[in-house]
């Protein structure tokens, strides 16, 4: 079966400094798939390009079969395909959760809107936010903010979810809800990549573990054969300071 | 997600409560008590100077304010009038040009250039000169179905006030933070309602207090049309005082302008406490 994510050969430089170089990856349906490397290897950057919210420097990328680096490609939608969840949640301040959650499916998707309020307060349930609907963004803890975020990407059924480190500002317990729900969504069948730098995140929801450096897959394969017992220098150099700082 | 709440406020709570009750009783007595002292002091100042009762005659006549009331009413309606439509028009324009500023592409270019030539020329030009040249120059040109002298003079308000309009939109357009475009285009939102439900709400809302400023200032300016011909509050005053050789009708005209700009002022105060708040809240 062919692959729902297909990159090629992907590069893209920030003002001459080279931040992905040649890099290659497969995402096959229902596939998880957790981005790991340093600090600014590139992950939130593979995820925005595969978003077309970044322009490439070369390289290809396919979804579904379709060429969606064309720059004949309509890349709303492309993106309608895509749910993407950002680091910094990036909900909208002047909504309410409902409405942030609505305003994709009603205003692009043009579902009717008792419809998918059905969806979106399904949804919010199904995370524990159900009585929040009508509250501002700026009345949520992090983690409840992060978990609606993920919901206004979910409500648009996506082909694929991307998710730029959901939990990297929370705590633990936090860190705990968010991860009980991508379980649940790789339970659902939804295909995923996430960047992360939480090892255990990584070890219990990926299939596959792709460990990133000098903007290409230095290693990949299953989370205990890249993080129990990587083949390369550099992913056990990476991995011994994440266990120094108590991570894995 | 209910606690059941028992609490009650301790011994140390309870003195803090009621010392911070005195401490706003003694407040407002001393208030009071320095607010009476200064003004009964310029009271006396100005009714013992003195030239005071001819000034008093010459702008502080009962007779004459009630006279004049009536005529000065009327040129006030106007002003209200044009007020309101500027008002409404000079945002809608500055919208429109702080939107077709941000517009990329090469096709937009010269809508851009022209957005952007506008606001420079206009916000330096002299209200009174465009006003001139649209009340006189203008209808020199003999088209037919040329509009009023008060439609022209209103259309002058409108174009200067949107100039200035635009770059206060164009400020709060800017000081959206770059992820929510992001979030928006990732949800496949086009640019278009990127601007409409993401964008454009939070910049107006943003500067809703600058923007309510410039109304007030536009309140006070509406009246210069008066000098192409229309009879405002303050022409129509100055007509009284000729008749009455008395100085009262301005007096009268400058607090019926004050009471128009305290709704106005009002409203901007409370805006400006409230997005305030809400910065306070998110921060
Ligand atoms: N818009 C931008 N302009 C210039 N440089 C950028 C931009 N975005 C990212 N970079 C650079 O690209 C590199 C990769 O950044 P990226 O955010 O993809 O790293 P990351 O792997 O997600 O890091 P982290 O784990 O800290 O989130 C960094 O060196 C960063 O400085
Ligand atoms: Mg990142």
């Amino acid at each position: 079966m062919s692959p729902v994510l297909q990159c090629r050969g992907l590069r893209k430089t920030f003002h001459g400094s080279v931040v992905l170089d040649s890099l290659d990856l497969d995402v096959a349906e229902h596939e998880v798939v957790a981005l790991i490397g340093a600090s600014g290897s590139g992950k939130s950057t593979l995820l925005r390009c595969v978003n077309l919210l970044e322009r490439l420097d070369d390289g290809t990328i396919h979804l579904g079969g379709e060429h969606i680096t064309d720059p004949r490609a309509d890349a709303d939608r492309v993106r309608r395909q895509i749910g993407i969840v950002f680091q910094a949640y990036n909900l909208f301040p002047h909504m309410t959760v409902l409405q942030n959650i609505l305003l994709a499916p009603v205003r692009v998707h043009r579902r009717a809107r008792a419809e998918a309020e059905q969806a979106a307060r399904t949804w919010l349930d199904r995370v524990g936010l159900g009585n929040r609907a009508g509250d501002y963004p700026d009345r949520l803890s992090g983690g409840q903010q992060q978990r609606v975020a993920i919901v206004r990407a979910l409500v648009n059924n996506p082909r694929l979810l991307l998710l730029d480190e959901v939990t990297s500002a929370l705590d633990p317990e936090l860190v705990g809800e968010v991860l009980s729900m991508v379980r649940e969504l790789k339970g659902d069948g939804m295909t995923m990549v996430l960047a992360t730098h939480e090892m255990g995140f990584a070890k219990q929801v990926a299939d596959r573990v792709v460990f990133l450096d000098g903007g290409r897959v230095l290693e990949q394969g299953p989370p205990e054969q890249v993080l129990g017992d990587p083949v390369e220098a550099r992913t056990r150099q990476f991995l011994s300071r994440i266990i120094e700082a108590g991570r894995l | 997600m209910t606690i059941t709440d028992t609490w009650r406020p301790s011994a140390v709570e309870q003195e803090r409560i009621a010392y911070r009750r005195r401490r706003a009783i003694r407040s407002v007595l001393l208030a009071a008590a320095s607010t009476a002292v200064l003004g009964t002091l310029l009271a006396v100042g100005v009714t013992n100077s003195p030239g005071w009762p001819r000034v008093k005659e010459s702008f502080f006549d009962l007779a004459v304010a009630q006279d004049s009331l009536p005529a000065i009413l009327d040129g006030l309606v106007l002003n209200i009038e044009l007020l309101i439509c500027c008002a409404l028009g000079a945002m809608a324009l500055g919208l429109l040009i702080a939107v077709l500023r941000t517009l990329r592409g090469p096709v937009a270019f010269p809508v851009r250039a022209l957005a952007t030539g506008y606001t420079y020329g206009f916000r330096g030009v002299p209200l009174i000169i465009v006003l001139y040249v649209m009340t006189l120059g203008v209808p020199g040109l003999r088209l037919s179905g040329m509009p009023s002298t008060l439609v022209l003079g209103g259309l002058a308000l409108v174009i200067v006030y949107g100039a200035y309009l635009a770059e206060v939109f164009r400020a709060g357009i800017e000081s959206v933070h770059p992820s929510q475009l992001a979030a928006a285009r990732s949800l496949g939102l086009t640019y278009r309602q990127t601007m409409r439900h993401v964008v454009l709400p939070q910049a107006v809302r943003r500067v809703a207090p600058p923007l309510l400023n410039d109304t007030v200032a536009l309140q006070k300016d509406v009246g210069l049309v008066s000098l192409a011909g229309p009879i405002d509050a303050v022409r129509a005053a100055q007509i009284q005082v000729a008749e009455h050789f008395n100085f009262t009708p301005y007096i009268v005209a400058g607090v019926l302008f004050v009471l128009l700009a305290l709704p106005l002022i009002g409203v901007t105060d409370w805006v400006t406490l409230r997005a305030a708040r809400r910065q306070g809240a998110r921060s």
